[in-house]
């Protein structure tokens, strides 16, 4: 599509966007939903399957007790009610890798609803308003053999890997979110990171986008002002959390030039595709699947007794947003500070960092300033650069022992970075020590004075500030290799003047 | 030796335990049976002729070792072939599974064997459990050893045919709408569907999940519940099984055989008396109300007014289910499949394989139930059908708080001649008008022979509480002690 966009601005100058968030989270349980399969990542094909898991003829489903707890508090931990009493639904359609060709999920009877999740976004509060968190089942996974995209059209054969089927998954859908305007897909990435945030410190799972532990849809429409909510598409195949604010403002620009040029937009589920960061549309959902739900039949009612619940929720660890509040006032930041500190992703990996032996001060340095621009620069998230608060906090320990200057030091890191090894090893193999032996020194200071004599009798007259040249020529001599405060120092000294 | 295929379940399992006959000769003697007459009954799908032999030695090997077995250790039981038997062939009456040997044992399967009873085989039945003829299997009908012209009602019909034919002394069946207690009625033999949820469903195919109950079938009362007790009881991987003690069904069958019903308060229901059962049905109900009477039973007319929406209610209800249950028959992981031939899309293959591998009557409860889901339709159709579902279970609780048990015939008419009610499903569907309530209702119902019309069996229904299913077994024992068991002619 050749189509010119419009600009960001005039978008959100003229059209409101109205953003919802789907979010499928699979469960950590040691074992599936409704057997007692293992769960974990991996695995030859369809060698973690049972009659139950395969949906053979006569098996049954039972409950898995852990992923019930599991869902319960992650409702609580989002603020919501839950159920007294509630069923599973079974949701029918055919599709090769639903074993039983339905799925057994929830429908109106979802197990927590009405709840919240408070993000931060730019210094400001933001409540996204959650309307269920439900229970349902993983499919399988079906690869498409021949064919050139990979896809359904065009595949010569399908095979199907069966060990995803059954495994828990909750998915947590959220009220349509108004009023964020130009900040609608920083909120939308907010959103995701904060719940990923809150599942993870529950420790109900891994929550890893890559491995689709996590995975996350994207509701998006646009309207004008005072006027109704547009038609809104579905994004699907939103894989990382910078995929989440592309895919909002890529499908923004794309409704916005459709309505500029009159069209209207079609109620679809599109694709995000990482590479372009484009959206192609998908399955169209104008004709609507019936999926017949009606209540499970082969499963009891779930009513769990609520002095369980009250436990679960005063057992419910430190939540992310308490934890941070936390952090910020350890490590005494401003709430401007802290804000950067969270758009950069960098509260666990600073924690990390400071756990390690760093000063919060020093810790927040380096990944704010250097690493976070090496992020950006390849457009990874910084947890992702390479280095590991470990290698940060070894870094900062060869800084404050004197053995590395500012700049080795960013050399240094740089070489962690492009993954050469340790700091320690990296500073061995490119020769980056400070010259601390102070007969070297003393001769390079020596020289440099030799060499300059005019601005060696301003500094004799009192003139300090003019140290600074010297300086530079012994730390050009000395390949940058030499701690300038020493070599300052050293320079005062030898023409007699007090520092 | 006399005949050891006449004797009953409780007589056999005596003969083997004090060492007078083995569990290989009883296995032999009655495979030699079903060699000798199934060609003309077809009560069998699968004889499982090695299996059989193998189990039976195993019992004489622990027998031998001085192990104390089992009530039932050496006694041969068919089983319909609905249940999931591992490494046997399973069926369900359907082309659309021809050939699947299941990887694993329904827990009824798994009890059967580790209480020592021997499985001869699968028995016929109406495909997926969905008729009350079988003719509706797709390995064509059984025929009812009392006159081989006439069905041996349905949906268990191979199960009733191989009692009532001495292929057999036991045999499971499942019952979602009568499919235990119609064939049971049709041919003088005993059926009796348990409390639903007292009995497990892991590995009992899927017809109508909240209907489904598997159940004992015998010649005599007391080897129904002696095989009840055996299959009976929690299993976890039922998540609708119910957690608590089997009700002792074994004394109640001894104590109802002592021909005392004193105390016992009897309801008729009014609504099945009318004009719905044939005259000989009804006589002979009249006669067994009589005999229950004279054994000190106190028997009142009980008015049970929503039982008349019954039919039309099950009618949604387990289409809709099975509609759903029956969709993982794709030809994906198991069973046939039809048009893969390289060049067709899986939609077209799922398509022409359900095409190929469905009966009619499973094509049109397949139909119904998908519509009766749609949206815009729910509310109508399956919604509505639960609601009459609650009020049926109403009258039921109502009705126990007057009486103890209610009693009706088990069907309105005794086994009609092949073909007669293919052509027209609602004349099918009025076979099992009486048995309906209950399923929909979840209590225990018992069909037991309470005479004959025009030399054909009749059947009566006893409908306990749910979970006292001992009473039912009681009553139906008495009546049997009173009127005694009905012998088919040679065959």
């Amino acid at each position: 599509m050749t189509t010119t966009l419009p600009a960001y601005d005039e978008v959100v100058a003229r059209y409101e966007p109205v953003i919802g968030l789907e979010t499928h989270v699979e469960l950590g349980t040691n074992t599936k939903m409704w057997c007692g399969c293992p769960t974990d990542f991996g695995g030859e094909p369809n060698t973690r399957v049972c009659p139950v898991c395969l949906g053979l003829p006569g098996s049954l489903p039972v409950a898995n007790k852990a992923a019930i707890e599991a869902i319960i508090r992650i409702g609580l931990a989002l603020n919501c009610s839950i159920a007294e009493w509630c069923r599973f639904a079974r949701k029918n359609y055919f599709y090769p890798d639903m074993p039983k060709n339905f799925q057994i999920s929830q429908y109106d009877e979802p197990i927590c609803v009405d709840g919240y999740l408070d993000v931060e976004v730019n210094g400001e509060t933001v409540r996204i308003e959650i309307e269920r968190v439900h229970l349902e089942e993983d499919t399988g996974k079906t690869l498409h053999v021949g064919g050139a995209t990979g896809r359904i059209h065009g595949a010569t054969e399908s095979l199907v890997d069966y060990n995803r089927a059954g495994i828990p998954l909750v998915e947590i859908v959220t009220k349509p979110v108004t009023g964020t305007g130009a900040l609608a897909p920083e909120v939308a990435k907010a959103y995701v990171t904060e719940l990923r945030d809150v599942i993870r410190t529950l420790g109900v799972s891994d929550v890893r986008m890559e491995e689709g532990s996590l995975r996350c849809d994207v509701n998006t429409s646009l309207n004008l002002p005072g006027q109704e909510w547009g038609t809104r598409t579905e994004t699907k195949n939103v894989n990382s959390l910078r995929s989440v604010e592309r895919a909002v403002r890529s499908e923004m620009l794309r409704q916005a030039s459709v309505l500029d040029a009159g069209g209207r937009i079609t109620q679809e589920t599109r694709h995000f595709h990482e590479d372009t960061g484009d959206t192609t549309p998908g399955r169209s959902k104008e004709t609507a699947t019936d999926y017949r739900y009606f209540p499970e039949p082969d499963l009891v009612p779930v009513a769990p007794d609520p002095a369980w619940v009250a436990e679960l929720k005063a057992a419910l660890p430190e939540l992310p947003r308490v934890h941070r509040r936390r952090l910020q006032e350890q490590w005494g930041l401003s709430d401007l500070d802290m804000q950067s500190v969270l758009n950069a992703g960098a509260v666990e990996l600073i924690e990390a960092t400071v756990a390690a032996g760093t000063t919060p001060a020093a810790a927040r340095k380096w990944w704010l300033g250097e690493l976070s621009r090496r992020a950006n620069e390849s457009g990874v998230e910084l947890a992702d650069i390479g280095a590991t608060p470990a290698q940060v906090a070894e870094l900062q320990g060869l800084v404050d022992a004197g053995k590395l200057n500012d700049k080795m030091a960013r050399t240094v890191l740089e070489g962690v970075v492009d993954g050469e090894g340790s700091p320690t090893e990296i500073m061995t193999s490119r020769g980056l020590e400070v010259v601390s032996d102070t007969g070297a020194l003393t001769a390079a200071v020596d020289e440099a004075i030799a060499a300059n004599p005019g601005i060696a009798d301003k500094i004799r007259s009192g003139k300090v500030a003019a140290a600074g040249a010297l300086v530079g020529a012994v730390m050009k001599t000395t390949r940058g290799q030499a701690d300038a405060k020493t070599v300052r120092e050293l320079i005062l000294e030898r023409l007699g003047v007090q520092g | 030796m006399s005949d050891l295929t006449r004797m009953t379940a409780t007589e056999i399992a005596a003969l083997v335990a004090g060492g007078e006959t083995s569990a290989v000769e009883v296995t032999r003697a009655h495979l030699d049976r079903i060699a000798a007459v199934d060609e003309q009954v077809h009560a069998f799908l699968h004889v499982d002729t090695d299996g059989a032999l193998a189990a039976a030695r195993e019992v004489d090997e622990r027998r031998a070792a001085g192990e104390v077995l089992g009530p039932l250790a050496g006694v041969p039981v068919a089983v319909k072939d609905v249940l999931a038997t591992r490494g046997v062939p399973t069926t369900v009456g359907s082309k659309i599974l021809e050939g699947w040997r299941p990887p694993y044992d329904a827990t009824i399967v798994q009890r059967l064997r580790e209480a020592g009873t021997v499985m001869l085989g699968k028995t016929n039945m109406d495909e997926f459990a969905m008729g009350s003829s079988t003719e509706y299997s797709a390995y064509g009908p059984t025929h009812n050893p009392w006159d081989l012209s006439r069905i041996p009602g349905g949906s268990g019909g191979g199960s009733a045919a191989a009692l009532a034919a001495y292929e057999a002394p036991l045999a499971i069946g499942s019952d979602t709408g009568g499919s235990i207690r119609q064939p049971g009625a049709v041919t003088g033999t005993v059926g009796a569907k348990p409390t639903y949820g007292g009995t497990s469903r892991y590995g009992l195919v899927a017809f109508s999940s909240s209907l489904d109950t598997p159940g004992p079938c015998a010649r005599n009362v007391l080897d129904a519940a002696l095989l009840h007790q055996v299959i009976a009881g929690h299993d976890p991987r039922d998540s609708t099984s119910i957690p608590q003690p089997v009700p002792d069904v074994v004394a109640a069958a001894k104590l109802g055989a002592t021909g005392d019903l004193t105390g016992v308060r009897l309801g008729i229901v009014s609504e099945f008396i009318g004009e719905g059962a044939e005259p000989g049905v009804m006589a002979a109900f009249r006669e067994s109300v009589d005999a229950l009477t004279k054994m000190g039973a106190e028997v009142v007319e009980v008015s049970c007014p929503t039982f008349a929406y019954a039919l039309p209610a099950y009618y949604l209800i387990a289409p809709s289910e099975c509609s759903s249950n029956l969709a993982r028959f794709d030809g994906v992981r198991f069973g046939l499949r039809v048009g893969d031939d390289g060049n067709r899309s899986l939609e077209e293959v799922m398509s022409l394989t359900r095409e190929a591998g469905f009966g009619p009557e499973v094509k049109r409860r397949i139909m119904v139930g998908t519509y009766a889901l749609s949206s815009g339709y729910y509310d109508a159709y399956y919604g509505q059908a639960q609601k009459v579902r609650t009020l049926i279970t109403r009258d039921f609780t109502a009705a126990f708080e007057r009486v103890d048990a209610l009693i009706s015939p088990t069907t309105p008419f005794t086994a009609f001649p092949i073909g007669a009610r293919t052509a027209d499903p609602y004349q099918m569907y009025l076979a099992d008008l009486f048995t309906i309530p209950t399923n929909l209702y979840g209590g225990p119902g018992i069909s037991v022979p309470c005479g004959l019309s025009e030399g054909l069996p009749v059947g009566l229904q006893v409908m306990a509480p749910t979970m006292a299913d001992d009473r039912m077994y009681r009553v139906a024992a008495a009546l049997e002690s009173a009127v005694g068991t009905f012998t088919p002619p040679a065959l």
